[in-house]
């Protein structure tokens, strides 16, 4: 018997499911999505939190389910575990994400403590100093991490002054923030208008809503609409090599153009990313990692946010061939965007991004999260059709206009975390040098 | 609060067993709610098989499976599921490797293809051994040696708590012995371990029975047969007497520690293993549980503490011999030993005094959601069937492990916190080798 690749089935086309949606009349949105595979929900709630004061708003999402006037931080943790429940909050640089999830007959228990965090939240004196020595904590570990120096130094060269420059607030600043600074940003913030609610879960959407609405109709409150100004275009300028000295590896970034979601260029730029390094069968990973063996988990990706997207590269390699995977990185980068990718190539590319979209709405969760993203942007799950429509038929030559477009290295704003001295003159043979010493 | 117990529900994925006549082992669990396929290969051979000599071995195995195989080029397996729109791993444990991918279901025979090809057999070439050296020094790198806590505690632990070779050497490997490794030891390791009888192929989601049964014939039918071989006993008595261990990090800036205690065997004596698998979860799982209340909040002692099963924290995917981890990082200054003493008597005051009110429903029932959770996705149901047919011969548990958790009782969990003596406990200590950042670190101590 011989053995040959078998061909793919018939492919399905992309079919979200059907969003269910409500506006309450204090500005909340509230999406319910049915999925019933198993007997949970998904609960996701984002809050505009844009150009809040970064380390009040940092301990406000570590602090906002430590207590209210009737409950402790345990009477709140035991109330949702008692339904198989639990929530969370997050911050990014936009919003502030409370996401959780539980049995889906806890739903209603779930959305009441919502609520009553939501519209009281106390901030205990004593919670609150337990939470900020344990942010204090966490923000020396990540400044002793690589990765986070690495993005730091990175975030700091695209920006320049915008509030995006800094998403990690100071030790100091942190330790200098009392219980009354959060309940006054929770009022002057955390406000139901322009702020989405997504549940998903083995329910009936209609009831779902009529829930939220029951639990969440109490929420109220209004608020300035704080809109960021749009991020800076990327200024080349030299590579920045920032000092860690006795570093085994040197964490490699790179910030390139990119384009929101909605943007004609999307699809095409995306695909170029993808055939770049935006998954492990591009050009990059099977030159650094899989011909070259310089670099365990190189990936490029796309990041959007509310007031720009950047296209971002990263790679850990070790210090010894620094020089080498800069090079070969700004050679797959220049070869991608002057010359067109081949046919199979793309269509690799295009295959991946459209089944992926498959993978990620398969599960509940994915389902939550995704949903919630986009409306976090404005968008619906139709989005996702539309999407799979344009990366189904773009064109090689659209693909390489966009590589040429955002992809050209002449474009990157570039970051080396590592021993400057063992890696300096390596770097600085491919491309003018700027030296800095780490900073948090 | 009143201690009404929420029920804990159930899954029905039906769980189909077959085995081939070259004895490979198959379950399928059909599901057709959204259009895609979880497959996973689980190889009976571990971290703990590995020769001595050669640490990390297995682990480097494992990235020489997708370096082309029978029928494919290098690169060949990558291309293929990820044109396929689907993607893909493979992880090394203690007991067992896996490969896997999640797919469109369009592509289910395709990812069947390219798993029976390489258990046919992969390329192992010189070129691409040494490549794979290098990729995983680099993984050490990043994982290990270039980061804070690298290693901490499944590398750290495991040489505290086991004295023999197979239990607490390093899995990640030596250097020296990685650099060592030839393809003749790549072909002996294939030879002894790779065989169809020590595996387990499982596939989960969206596909028709009959159909994928005789898709898994055609592509898997003719590997040719070979049998498990013996898997000795890894069995090592238990400690008689507190270990302590304490290791300088260069990178960390804040103190931590491990302890861990031995379990009763997780296949053989799954229901009395069972009550730690809830116990671990009292005590640390939320802000309302034990020793998250006690030494984070209360006391201040700690800035986060976990506890949890196995070493890799797979409490359903580990033989015998096995432990409860706890760990835990400190403020700066923090003293371990006071974190101990409050430990061993949070445990003394569970033994005595038993659970709360709700404590161990509402506990139950945050594991059911869990679970639950972890099984929609459908490599999670496809990875977990297939490690439990190959170390139980029974996946549906996947389909009864919520309700068996619910099951434990408040007298179990008390029998099982009074056994964390500790007399049996080896602990590591991680001393914090970097300095605070200036203006950092004044007065916070012992709090």
């Amino acid at each position: 018997m011989t053995h040959t690749l078998p061909p793919l089935g018939p492919s399905r086309k992309l079919k979200p499911p059907k969003e269910v949606e409500r506006t309450l009349p204090n500005g909340l949105t509230v999406l319910a999505i049915r999925r019933p595979a198993v007997p949970l929900v998904e609960v996701r709630l984002r809050v505009p939190f844009a150009r809040a004061h970064l380390a009040r708003s940092a301990l406000l999402s570590q602090t906002l389910l430590s207590g209210t006037a009737t409950k402790s931080t345990v009477d709140i943790a035991a109330e949702l575990q008692a339904v198989g429940g639990g929530l969370a909050a997050g911050l990014d640089p936009d919003r502030l994400v409370v996401s959780g999830n539980g049995l889906v007959t806890g739903l209603d228990r779930i959305l009441d403590v919502l609520a009553e965090v939501l519209t009281g939240a106390a901030y205990p004196k004593t919670e609150v100093a337990v939470e900020r020595d344990r942010l204090v904590d966490r923000i020396q570990v990540a400044q002793s991490q690589p990765s986070h120096l690495a993005r730091a130094a990175l975030l700091r060269r695209m920006y320049g002054n915008h509030p995006y420059a800094v998403q990690t607030p100071d030790v100091d600043q942190v330790e200098a923030v009392r219980p009354g600074q959060l309940r006054a940003l929770h009022a002057a913030r955390i406000h139901p208008a322009g702020a989405t609610l997504v549940l998903v879960g083995d329910f009936s959407p209609g009831k779902a809503l009529d829930s939220a609405e029951r639990a969440l109709a109490g929420w109220t409150g209004g608020g300035a609409d704080v809109t960021l100004p749009p991020a800076p275009p990327l200024v080349p300028a030299p590579l920045l090599l920032v000092d860690r000295p006795g570093a085994v590896q040197s964490s490699l970034r790179m910030a390139l153009p990119a384009v929101e979601r909605t943007h004609p260029d999307h699809a095409a730029l995306q695909l170029a990313n993808l055939v770049f390094g935006g998954y492990f069968s591009s050009r990059w990973v099977e030159n650094i990692r899989e011909d070259k063996g310089y670099t365990y988990g190189p990936h490029s990706l796309i990041e959007h946010s509310e007031a720009g997207s950047a296209l971002v590269v990263a790679a850990e390699v070790a210090t010894e061939v620094t020089g080498p995977a800069l090079l070969e990185t700004l050679y797959e980068l220049g070869r991608l965007a002057s010359l067109p990718p081949k046919e199979d190539e793309l269509e690799q590319a295009r295959q991946y991004a459209l089944g992926t979209l498959q993978l990620g709405m398969s599960t509940q969760a994915g389902l939550a999260s995704l949903a919630s993203t986009y409306a976090g942007f404005g968008l619906r799950l139709d989005y996702l059709t539309e999407h799979s429509a344009r990366l189904a038929k773009a064109t090689r030559d659209e693909v390489a206009a966009a590589a040429a477009k955002y992809l050209a290295p002449a474009g990157a704003v570039t970051v080396v975390l590592g021993d400057a001295d063992r890696v300096g003159s390596a770097v600085a043979a491919l491309t003018p040098v700027e030296r800095a010493v780490a900073q948090p | 609060m009143a201690a009404r117990r929420a029920r804990i529900p159930a899954t029905k994925y039906p769980v189909e067993r077959l085995t081939l006549d070259n004895g490979l082992r198959v379950v399928l669990a059909p599901d057709r709610t959204a259009p895609v396929v979880g497959v996973a290969v689980v190889y009976d051979v571990g971290i703990r098989s590995e020769p001595e000599g050669r640490t990390g071995f297995a682990h480097l195995f494992e990235h020489l499976m997708f370096q082309g195989s029978a029928n494919l080029e290098k690169l060949a397996h990558f291309r293929h599921v990820q044109g396929a729109g689907g993607t893909f791993n493979g992880s090394t444990h203690f007991d067992y490797t896996d490969y896997f991918e999640t797919l469109p279901s369009n592509a289910l025979e395709r990812t069947l293809f390219l798993e029976a090809d390489r258990m046919r057999g992969p390329r192992l070439t010189e070129e691409n051994l040494r490549n794979q050296v290098d990729v995983v020094k680099e993984e050490i790198r990043v994982n290990v040696l270039n980061r804070p806590y690298g290693g901490f505690p499944w590398l750290k632990l495991p040489p505290v708590l086991f004295d023999t070779f197979p239990n607490a050497h390093d899995g990640y490997g030596s250097f020296t012995d990685l650099e060592g490794a030839t393809v003749a030891d790549a072909a002996d390791f294939f030879e002894r371990y790779y065989a169809c009888g020590n595996a387990v192929l499982a596939v989960a989601g969206d596909f028709d029975v009959t159909e994928a049964t005789a898709l898994v014939e055609r592509h898997f039918g003719d590997v040719p047969a070979r049998p498990a071989p013996e898997r000795p006993s890894f069995a090592e008595p238990d400690l008689t007497a507190e270990r302590r261990q304490s290791y300088t990090d260069p990178l960390a800036p804040l103190p931590a520690f491990a302890s861990a205690w031995r379990v009763p065997d997780p296949i053989d004596d799954f229901d009395a293993y069972l009550p730690y698998v809830v116990l671990a979860e009292v005590l640390t799982d939320g802000e309302a549980s034990r020793l998250v209340e006690r030494l984070v909040q209360r006391d201040r002692s700690v800035t986060s503490v976990g506890s949890y099963l196995g070493f890799m924290g797979e409490a359903f995917e580990v033989r015998d011999p096995t432990a409860m981890l706890l760990q835990a990082h400190l403020p700066p200054g923090g003293d371990v030993d006071k974190v101990l003493r409050t430990v061993d008597e949070e445990l003394d005051r569970l033994a005595t005094d038993g659970l709360a009110p709700g404590e161990l429903a509402r506990t139950q029932a945050r594991m059911a959601t869990h679970l639950l959770r972890d099984n929609d996705a459908v490599l999670g149901r496809a990875l977990g069937v297939a490690v439990l047919e190959q170390q139980r011969g029974a996946p549906e548990l996947i389909n009864e492990l919520p309700r068996l958790v619910g099951a434990v009782t408040q007298e179990q969990v008390r029998a099982a916190a009074a056994t964390l003596r500790p007399d049996r406990r080896a602990t590591v200590e991680v001393v914090a080798g970097a300095a605070a950042p200036a203006g950092k670190g004044k007065g916070k101590a012992n709090k």
